[in-house]
C-alpha cells in the first residue's frame, strides 16, 4: 500500500503521531481536518465517518488502546458538542487525539464499541451528562444518574439546584452584610428542582425497573419475576448497593444458574457526587482538594496527575516555571508511598473477599498507619493530603517529624525525619512485603480459589481499556511510568510487573511486585533527597500564584496510579490572559473503566468468585462513580 | 457515666456484713442503659472516603471495640447503630432509608463527616442530599473531611453519653416501649429529580404556581437576604401584608400554607415544649401522690 508522507521502509505502525495524522489527512482528506485552536492537538474527524477512520486508527495504525473517550459542551464558543478521544499504542508513545463533533440540539455520534468495548461506558456517561446519542450502542442507558432524571447535567446551560454562579469564586457570600444560605434560594428547601410540568398524579419511579431492562441480561427479566411461573433454572440476583463485598456502595446484578452465573452487570452512580459539574466552577486551586477524594486511598496518585494537566497548559504561556528537581523526587516519593498503601490495601480486602476474613487487613492495616502518620506530618492530614500544587508543592518535608494525633501508641514522635524515611524504606516495607508473601504466595488454599478464575485475556484487555494491574495481569507490559514517561520515572531503575495468566492470582501477583518495586525506587530516591536537601521546591524559590491564569488550550495529563491509568483531560477557554477555572474538567478513572470486562470476567463462574474476581480489579467507588 | 463497683456497693441500705460487696443497688434505667451502651452494633455499611476512616477505627491501632462496638454487622437486623460515612446522593438515599427503616429499635444513627452532616464539599453538586437528617433523625455529627480515627471514637462515646441520659421511665426516651408500633420513615421517590414523599404538597403547590406563571425549572429567584430578613420580621409581627416589600409572587415560597414556615416550626417548639411541661408537672404529681401515700 501506498503511504503517503513516509519513508517507505517505515511500517505504517511504527509512526509517530505527528506521521500518523499526516497519513490520515491523506489518506481521508475529505473526513479528517486538523484542530487548529490555539492550544489544541489532534485531528476532527467528520462524525459520519468516525467508525471507519476509528478503524484504521486502530488496525493500521496501531492505536489499539482506546484510553479514554469523553464529551465536551462549547456552548458559546461554536455551540457544538463534542466528542474527544485519546487513543495510545500499548506499545508505548503518545497519544493520538481525534474528535467528532455534532449538534447541541441534535447530539448524535456514531457510536465506536465495535471497534474498542472500551468506549462502552464511556459513552453511556456522555449519554447521561451530555445528552449525546451514540448511534449503534448496545445499551445506551443512563449510568451514573438514574432513568428518569430531568436533564443532562453536564450541559453548560443545566443548572443545578444549588446554583449561584457560573464560576467561584461566588461574589454574593456576604451580601450587604448578611450571610444566607444556598438552601433558601430553592423553594422546596432542598437541593431539589423539578421540571415545571411535572404531575405527581401519575409519578412513577421507574429507576428499578430500567435497571433491569437496561441490562441487556440476555433473558427474559419479565418471566423470571414473575411469581407464577415455573421456570426455576434462571434468577436474578442483586449484589448491592449494601453489600459487605463491594468495597462501597456499588451494585452488580446478576442472573444464575443454579450457582453459576450466566450474566452481570455492574450498576454504579450511588456514589456520583458531581465531581466534573463541581470541578468547572472552580478554580483552578480549588480542584485539588476535591482530586483527593476520587481515589480516597491514594491521594497523592490523584493530585500529581491533575497537576500535571494543568502544568501542561501553564506550559503553553509565558510566565511558567517548571518544578525543581527536588519537587519532582518528592512527588515521585509520595506517590509510591500511595501505591503501596493502595496496593497493600487491595491485597487485603481481596483475601477478604476470598475468605479470608479481616485477619490480612490487619495486618496491612498497621502498615498502612505508618505511612498516613508520615503523610499527616507533613501535609497535614492523613487520608485528604491536598499536598501538590501547580508548579510545586504545599510544603517541604519537615526537619522533624511530630505526630498530631499523640495517641498513647503512637510510634511517630519528635523523630528525624530522613531517619524515618530510611527505616521504612529499608527495614520495615520490606519486611511487611516478605510477610505477605511467606503467608500468602504459595498459599495451597488462596491458589485453589484464585488461580484459573476470571481470566481476562490478551486482547480482551486491551479492547476493553483496562488499565493497572488489570492489565499488566493479562501480560500486557503497558506502565504510564515507562511507556509515556513523566516526572523524573526515566532515570530511575525499576521495572515493568507482568504477570500472563490474566487471572486472579496473576493480578494479586503483579501487585505484590509492584509493592517490590515501589521500594525499589523509593530506595534510589532517598539519595537524591538528601543530595538536594536545602534546595527549594519552587522554581523561582516562593509559592506560585494563589490563582493561576490558564491559558488558551487542551490538555490530557496522565499517571498510573495504584488503580491504573488516571487521566485528567482539563480544558481551558481563557482570552487573553488565560481563565482562572476550567470549562471542562474530566477524570479518566480507573477504576469506572476497568468495570467494563467485569461482566466477561464473571461469566460462568460461581458466586462466591464473582466477589473476589471483583476485589482482584481493586476498584474504590469514589473514582468510579466520581 | 459509667457503673462503679465501689460507689454501687456503698449504699443507704442496711446491708449484712456477710454480703457486703455482694449487693449493688443501682436504678433499672442506668442498669439497662449500661447494658445497651456497651454493646452498640454498628452496621457494616460504607458510603464514601470516611467509610476507609471508619475501617481504620475499626480495625488495629485504634479498635472500637474496646468501647464496646463490639462487631460491625452486614445485615441491618442485627445492627443497633448506623454510621452513615460518606457523601449521600440522591440515588444512594433511597436504600439508606430501607436499611434504617430495616434496623429494629432502639436505633441510632451517627453522621460521620461533612457530607453526611450537611452536604460537605459536595453539597452545590446536583446529585448530592445536604445532609442526612434531610431524611432521617441524626443522633451524632461528627465534623472533618474525614474525620480522623479519634473524632469518630470521640462521637461514638458522645452517643454512649446520649443513651446514658435516656430514661427507661420516659416515654419519650423509650418510644420502642410504647403501644403503637412506630411508623416507618418513607421511602424517598426517583422521578425526575428526588421527591420526599413527605413533601408531596408542597411540590405539587409549587409546581403548579411555577407551571402557571414561571416556566423556568420551578425554581424563582429569591429576593435579596435584607429582604428575606424583612421578612421574617414582618412574619414574627404577623403583619407580613403591609409591612414588607417583597412582591406575592416571590412569598410564596416563604409562605407555603399561608403562615411562614419560621411561625410554624415556632408553633411546633411552642407546642412541644408546654407538653413537655405537662409531663413533668403530671409526674411531680405522682410522685406527691406516692409520697402521701407513704
Amino acid at each position: 500500500m501506498d503511504q503517503p508522507g513516509l519513508a517507505p521502509e517505515k511500517q505504517l505502525d511504527a509512526t509517530t503521531v505527528e506521521e500518523a495524522i499526516a497519513y490520515l489527512r491523506n489518506e481521508y482528506a475529505d473526513a479528517v481536518t486538523l484542530d487548529d485552536r490555539e492550544g489544541y492537538g489532534g485531528v476532527i474527524i467528520e462524525s459520519k465517518r468516525l467508525v471507519e477512520v476509528a478503524r484504521a486508527i486502530r488496525d493500521g495504525l496501531g492505536f489499539d488502546y482506546l484510553s479514554s473517550a469523553t464529551a465536551v459542551d462549547y456552548l458559546g464558543a461554536g455551540d457544538h458538542l463534542e466528542m474527544v478521544y485519546h487513543a495510545y499504542r500499548t506499545s508505548g508513545g503518545g497519544a493520538l487525539v481525534f474528535k467528532a463533533q455534532t449538534d447541541r440540539e441534535r447530539a448524535e455520534i456514531p457510536s465506536l464499541v465495535s471497534v474498542w468495548r472500551g468506549a462502552d461506558f464511556q459513552e453511556r456517561e456522555a449519554w447521561d451528562l451530555m445528552g449525546i446519542r451514540f448511534m449503534g450502542h448496545p445499551n445506551l442507558k443512563r449510568i451514573l444518574m438514574w432513568e428518569g432524571f430531568h436533564g443532562h447535567p453536564l450541559r453548560k446551560d443545566w443548572r443545578e439546584a444549588y446554583y449561584e454562579e457560573d464560576q467561584k469564586p461566588f461574589d454574593n457570600r456576604w451580601p450587604g452584610g448578611q450571610v444566607y444560605r444556598v438552601e433558601e434560594r430553592n423553594v422546596f428547601g432542598k437541593n431539589v428542582t423539578y421540571p415545571p410540568d411535572i404531575d405527581l398524579g401519575r409519578l412513577m419511579d421507574n429507576s428499578e425497573t430500567a435497571v433491569y431492562q437496561s441490562l441487556g441480561l440476555g433473558v427474559d427479566v419479565e418471566r423470571i419475576m414473575d411469581k407464577d411461573g415455573f421456570e426455576t433454572n434462571e434468577l436474578v440476583v442483586n449484589m448491592g448497593p449494601h453489600h459487605p463485598s463491594t468495597h462501597g456502595v456499588f451494585r452488580m446484578v446478576l442472573t444464575v444458574d443454579g450457582e453459576t452465573v450466566t450474566s452481570l452487570e455492574p450498576v454504579m452512580g450511588y456514589l456520583h457526587r458531581n465531581h466534573e459539574k463541581i470541578g468547572e466552577r472552580n478554580t483552578y486551586l480549588h480542584n485539588i482538594p476535591f482530586t483527593d477524594r476520587l481515589d480516597y486511598i491514594s491521594s497523592m496518585g490523584n493530585n500529581h496527575g491533575y497537576v500535571l494537566a494543568v502544568e501542561q497548559l501553564m506550559s503553553l504561556g509565558r510566565k511558567y516555571n517548571p518544578p525543581t528537581y527536588r519537587c519532582e523526587a518528592l512527588r515521585v516519593m509520595m506517590v509510591e508511598l500511595s501505591r503501596i498503601v493502595n496496593h497493600l490495601w487491595a491485597i487485603g480486602f481481596w483475601l477478604n473477599d476470598i475468605g479470608a476474613f479481616f485477619t490480612p487487613v490487619l495486618y496491612f492495616v498497621q502498615e498502612r498507619e505508618r505511612i498516613l502518620d508520615f503523610f499527616e506530618a507533613v501535609a497535614g492530614s492523613r487520608m485528604m493530603c491536598n499536598y501538590m500544587r501547580f508548579g510545586g508543592l504545599f510544603g517541604d518535608l519537615p526537619e522533624r517529624l511530630k505526630s498530631v494525633s499523640n495517641l498513647t501508641n503512637d510510634r511517630v514522635r519528635d523523630y528525624n525525619t530522613m531517619q524515618f524515611l530510611t527505616e521504612m524504606i529499608n527495614e520495615r516495607i520490606p519486611r511487611t512485603i516478605d510477610e505477605l508473601e511467606r503467608l500468602l504466595t504459595q498459599n495451597e488454599i488462596l491458589i485453589e480459589r484464585s488461580v484459573g478464575v476470571g481470566v481476562l485475556t490478551r486482547e480482551d484487555a486491551i479492547n476493553y481499556s483496562a488499565a493497572g494491574p488489570l492489565l499488566r495481569g493479562s501480560g500486557v507490559a503497558y506502565d504510564i511510568r515507562r511507556a509515556d514517561p513523566y516526572s523524573i520515572y526515566p532515570e530511575l531503575d525499576f521495572d515493568v510487573a507482568v504477570e500472563d495468566e490474566g487471572d486472579m492470582y496473576a493480578r494479586y501477583r503483579v501487585r505484590v511486585s509492584e509493592l517490590r518495586e515501589s521500594v525499589r525506587i523509593l530506595k534510589q530516591i532517598l539519595p537524591r533527597l538528601e543530595a538536594t536537601a536545602g534546595e527549594s521546591i519552587w522554581a523561582d524559590g516562593k509559592p506560585g500564584a494563589y490563582a493561576p491564569r490558564v491559558p488558551h488550550g487542551e490538555a490530557y495529563g496522565r499517571v498510573e496510579n495504584g488503580k491504573g491509568e488516571l487521566g485528567y483531560y482539563v480544558v481551558s477557554a481563557g482570552g487573553r490572559g488565560g481563565s482562572a477555572n476550567p470549562w471542562r474538567y474530566h477524570v479518566r478513572a480507573p477504576s469506572f473503566i476497568n468495570l467494563t470486562p467485569m461482566g466477561i470476567m464473571s461469566r460462568g463462574y460461581k458466586v462466591a468468585d464473582i466477589v473476589g474476581i471483583l476485589g482482584s480489579i481493586d476498584i474504590v467507588l469514589g473514582e468510579t462513580d466520581r | 457515666m459509667d457503673l462503679n463497683l465501689q460507689e454501687l456497693n456503698q449504699t443507704e441500705f442496711p446491708v449484712p456484713a456477710e454480703l457486703e460487696n455482694n449487693i449493688a443497688i443501682t436504678s433499672l434505667s442506668q442498669l439497662y442503659n449500661w447494658g445497651r451502651r456497651n454493646s452498640m452494633w454498628p452496621m457494616l455499611f460504607g458510603l464514601a472516603c470516611c467509610a476507609i476512616e471508619m475501617i481504620a477505627t475499626a480495625a488495629s491501632r485504634f479498635d472500637f471495640s474496646r468501647f464496646g462496638f463490639e462487631v460491625m454487622r452486614a445485615t441491618p437486623r442485627q445492627a443497633d447503630l448506623m454510621i452513615v460515612s460518606g457523601t449521600v446522593t440522591k440515588k444512594m438515599v433511597v436504600p439508606i432509608v430501607r436499611l434504617y427503616n430495616q434496623m429494629p429499635e432502639p436505633k441510632y444513627v451517627l453522621a460521620m463527616g461533612a457530607c453526611a452532616s450537611g452536604g460537605g464539599p459536595f453539597k452545590e453538586g446536583y446529585n448530592v442530599v445536604s445532609g442526612m437528617d434531610k431524611y432521617l433523625p441524626v443522633d451524632v455529627y461528627v465534623p472533618g473531611c474525614p474525620p480522623t480515627p479519634q473524632a469518630l471514637l470521640y462521637g461514638m462515646i458522645a452517643l454512649q453519653r446520649k443513651i446514658d441520659g435516656q430514661s427507661i421511665a420516659n416515654g419519650d426516651d423509650v418510644p420502642w416501649y410504647g403501644v403503637s408500633s412506630a411508623e416507618p420513615t418513607p421511602v424517598p421517590v426517583l422521578g425526575p429529580d428526588i421527591i420526599d414523599p413527605r413533601q408531596m404538597d408542597m411540590i405539587r403547590r409549587q409546581a403548579e404556581t411555577a407551571a402557571a406563571d414561571m416556566p423556568s425549572l420551578g425554581v424563582r429567584e429569591l429576593p435579596a437576604a435584607t429582604q428575606l430578613v424583612a421578612a421574617k420580621v414582618a412574619a414574627d409581627t404577623t403583619t407580613v401584608a403591609d409591612a414588607t416589600p417583597i412582591s406575592e409572587d416571590a412569598l410564596s415560597f416563604v409562605l407555603p400554607s399561608g403562615g411562614a414556615p419560621w411561625a410554624e416550626a415556632e408553633d411546633i417548639r411552642e407546642k412541644r415544649r408546654l407538653r413537655a411541661l405537662a409531663r413533668k408537672a403530671l409526674r411531680a404529681s405522682r410522685r406527691a401522690a406516692v409520697a402521701e401515700e407513704e
